[in-house]
């Protein structure tokens, strides 16, 4: 189990070290960085200027060395907006897309999982006709589109919730409802199939001859064995989550960070957007290790 | 009969499938009570096990449906009773064990904590589980049992599993234990320590037994009873002494005309031209020792039989003469051909010639080729029979040749039962006009009238094109029916060889001895003077 955790996690460090060569070469050769960096209409001074102060008519292999010594100590140079140290803007948005993302993983995996699992159980019947459409609804709409209408809807006609902002815990309430509603219909649908294979098991058959009640068979004996499948599939939306829900951020005005992403690419803060990138692919890889830390829990064939 | 304490009266389940209604089983009446073991015996597809679920609630409904009869325990009709009263009954007063034990316990949670659970479903204390558990496990001789609970399925070997479910179906002591097929899965020796097993503690507890098997030989072993199912019928019923000795029915009759190991021991004819000969193989795979200094000679028309239990090698001597897997050291010689030594080209060349036939012929027959695509791909393999028309007739002449016939080369292998797969396999193998045919355990999931035929075909193809086998098998009977010379393998050396005759007659090794007295008769009388004989050793 160690060895395979620390396995993975030299891939994951190989990883990071691979977008970070990929960052610098997109971003330092695909054109001139002082034109990227700075307004359209900036004169060659203002280039040449810039140029010096951020080291970029240095050589290549020094430019890069600089650009890893700097990675390593988590500095992306200044906000340009925010005239802060940009790594600091990112952790400030994430502290507020972290909770966020686990509040909202929290109830879509408790809810897709106890759902999906009683569907799978009762196959064919009304509860799991319920469950297959209103998940396969929850899969399809977008999500733009059920944020305007929640916002219509409670904001406008009901005046229950506030439309956008944060401040109160009130303000919460949609953004999660919106995140939540794609990735429970998807994840439902995925613990119910590999449910139904699971319930089709010998030792479900075992269970029963053993004279075990209906819930402990589906919630004790089958779901750990249906959770392989599913855990990979949560991590997956996990990370999409973990990226910025930037279309729910930016529609509700939550200061996270695809709002800041977006908000950093058009307004060519450049060192925010790399910072946010990187930020992010390391926590992106922090959750595949827990990943794979929860495969090895579920189960022992793994870990052994 | 009504006042046994389970019986199983006039029961009838269909199956509904796409393919419209099936029958499983048809007014299937038995009876058992404690002390006694029945067994119901019958091939696969049979029905045998369909009743057992039933009295279980195990079946699946749908696609199955209960259309007649009843089973009544202590005189109450389970079929009627609530699920929850019927869960109550599982597990406390009638318990169930099963074929393969390995995915039949859960994989994911502790042995220990599984045998618990047994008990604390039928709300006995945690605590009081736990000792109970401890002492199961020492009863069933699990070694070091405080270990043991905490570890799981897979950390355990076939039989300490199979003892491990015995464990959990006992713990309430119920009054009586369903085994479906409990020891098929399993080696020779263990089969006869589980068996062994399982009648010690009926006498302990004094539970009913009703054994569902397709075996004869643990038929004869432990049965008092024997009800013999065929098309999802009930054929005959009786004591297993008056159902062997006296069959009345047709199907019982060729049943036990089939049991193998009855047949003439073959002779070896001498002094036969050398075809493969294997000098010191050694394989090793990290710290487990497969190979260990092997050495076989096979003659042209020869068939040799090697025999060992699980993980004795036997699998492993196969694949490195084929060179699936490179032996570690030693010599072999095709023809007087280095086989070990061979290019690639050169193998395919030999590889021709030695043909495999494995045991399951549903995973080693491609479910996507057709019959005629499964037969002719070697023919692409090997660049031969170009022509279309000759290719079509080939494999019809292959077909038939193997007792099936031409219209059958559209099909796929779904479209057939057990041992007519097996008969493609072997169809597959003489495509290619091979002098050696490798069988690695080619029967030992057939039926046994099946097993027959399968044999027959194989020596018939013998004595016709002078092919000669290396045949893989545990089944003692089988082996001495087909073999000339035999091998017996364990821990990967080969421990005695010989002529079959002399194998089956004198063995030398104890560990030989060990097998044959392990291997049980189909003859309950044969079995009984066994027992005794063991019993005064």
């Amino acid at each position: 189990m160690t060895k395979l955790i620390s396995q993975r996690a030299i891939a994951s460090l190989l990883s990071l070290l691979g977008l970070l060569v990929l960052v610098f070469f997109l971003s330092r050769l695909t054109g001139d960085p002082a034109a990227l960096f700075l307004p359209i209409d900036a004169t060659e001074e203002m280039k040449a200027q810039f140029r010096a102060i951020n080291g970029l008519d240095l050589p290549l292999i020094e430019q890069f060395g600089r650009y890893v010594w700097d990675f390593i100590h988590l500095d992306f140079g200044e906000s340009l907006r925010k005239a802060r140290p940009a790594i600091d803007v990112v952790l400030e948005a994430y502290a507020w897309t972290f909770p966020l993302a686990l509040i909202t993983m929290a109830l879509v995996i408790v809810a897709s999982i106890v759902l999906g699992a009683l569907a799978a159980f009762n196959v064919g019947g009304f509860f799991d006709r319920l469950v297959s459409i209103v998940s396969l609804i929850g899969a399809s709409a977008p999500d733009f589109w059920i944020a305007i209408v929640a916002i219509v809807i409670f904001s406008i006609n009901l005046a229950w919730l506030p439309t956008s902002g944060v401040g109160t815990p009130w303000h919460w309430i949609m953004p999660i409802g919106v995140l939540f509603i794609r990735p429970f219909g998807l994840i439902v649908q995925v613990v119910r199939g590999s449910m139904l294979a699971a319930l089709t098991a010998p030792y479900v058959k075992t269970a029963r001859a053993k004279g075990v009640r209906n819930l402990p068979i589906i919630f004790v004996h089958t779901l750990r064995n249906a959770m392989l499948p599913v855990i990979t599939v949560i991590g997956d939306q996990a990370a999409a989550m973990l990226n910025g829900a930037v279309i729910v951020e930016t529609i509700f005005g939550f200061p996270g960070i695809g709002k800041l992403m977006i908000d950093s690419i058009l307004q060519r803060d450049f060192n925010v957007v790399l910072a946010a990138i990187m930020v992010t692919a390391i926590a992106i890889f922090l959750m595949n290790i827990l990943i794979d830390i929860a495969y090895g829990l579920l189960d022992p064939r793994i870990r052994h | 009969m009504a006042d046994a304490l389970l019986s199983v009266q006039n029961l009838s389940v269909d199956f509904h499938t796409v393919r419209g209604t099936v029958h499983a089983v048809r007014n299937v009446s038995w009876s058992i009570n404690r002390g006694e073991t029945l067994a119901v015996l019958g091939e696969s597809g049979s029905g045998k096990s369909v009743s057992a679920s039933a009295v279980m609630n195990i079946l699946d409904i749908p696609p199955a449906q209960i259309v007649g009869g009843e089973i009544l325990f202590e005189g109450k009709n389970l079929l009627a009773m609530s699920n929850e009263q019927r869960r109550a009954i599982n597990g406390k007063r009638i318990a169930m064990i099963f074929q393969d034990p390995l995915s039949h316990l859960n994989p994911v949670y502790p042995v220990g904590w599984q045998i618990s659970e047994m008990m604390t479903a039928h709300g006995r204390p945690a605590d009081e589980a736990r000792a109970r558990t401890l002492e199961l496990l020492g009863r069933v001789g699990i070694p070091e049992p405080e270990n043991a609970v905490r570890k799981y399925p897979h950390q355990f070997s076939g039989g300490q599993r199979q003892r491990l479910m015995i464990a959990m179906a006992l713990a309430l002591k119920p009054d009586i234990l369903i085994a479906d097929e409990p020891t098929t899965a399993l080696d020779v020796t263990i089969q006869a320590d589980v068996l062994a097993l399982l009648k010690e503690l009926q006498a302990e507890t004094g539970m009913g037994l009703v054994l569902i098997t397709h075996d004869l030989g643990v038929v004869a072993e432990i049965a008092d009873r024997v009800v013999v199912m065929s098309n999802g019928e009930i054929v005959e019923q009786g004591s297993v002494r008056d159902v062997y000795h006296a069959p009345q029915h047709p199907y019982t009759q060729k049943l036990i005309a089939a049991a193998p190991g009855k047949g003439d021991i073959r002779i070896l004819a001498p002094d036969l031209p050398v075809l493969l000969e294997a000098r010191k193989l050694c394989k090793v795979y990290g710290r487990f020792t497969a190979l260990q200094d092997v050495s076989i000679t096979l003659a042209r028309g020869q068939s040799l039989a090697v025999v060992g239990e699980s993980g004795s090698g036997k699998s492993t001597l196969a694949r490195s003469i084929l060179r699936l897997e490179e032996a570690d050291s030693g010599e072999a010689f095709w023809k007087g051909q280095d086989l070990l030594k061979m290019s690639h080209r050169e193998l395919l060349g030999v590889r021709r010639q030695i043909q495999m036939v494995f045991q399951d012929p549903t995973q080693s027959l491609n479910p996507r080729m057709s019959v005629y695509q499964l037969i002719s791909e070697g023919w692409d393999i090997h660049n031969l029979v170009p022509d279309r028309a000759q290719r079509q007739q080939r494999v019809r002449e292959l077909l038939e040749q193997v007792g099936l016939s031409a219209e059958h080369a559209t099909r796929y292998p779904h479209q057939f039962s057990g041992g007519q797969r097996q008969r493609i396999a072997i169809a597959r193998a003489l495509a290619l006009e091979p002098e050696l045919i490798i069988c690695d355990e080619a029967v030992s999931a057939l039926d046994v009238s099946i097993q027959a035929q399968v044999i027959a075909l194989l020596d018939d193809l013998r004595q016709r094109l002078g092919i000669s086998f290396l045949f893989i098998a545990h089944d003692l009977g089988v082996v001495r029916d087909f073999a000339d010379t035999v091998i017996v393998m364990k821990s990967g050396e080969i421990v005695e060889r010989g002529p079959t005759e002399q194998i089956f007659s004198a063995p030398s090794h104890p560990y030989t001895q060990r097998l044959l007295a392990a291997a049980l008769d189909p003859d309950p009388d044969v079995q009984a003077k066994r027992r005794i004989a063991l019993a005064q050793a």
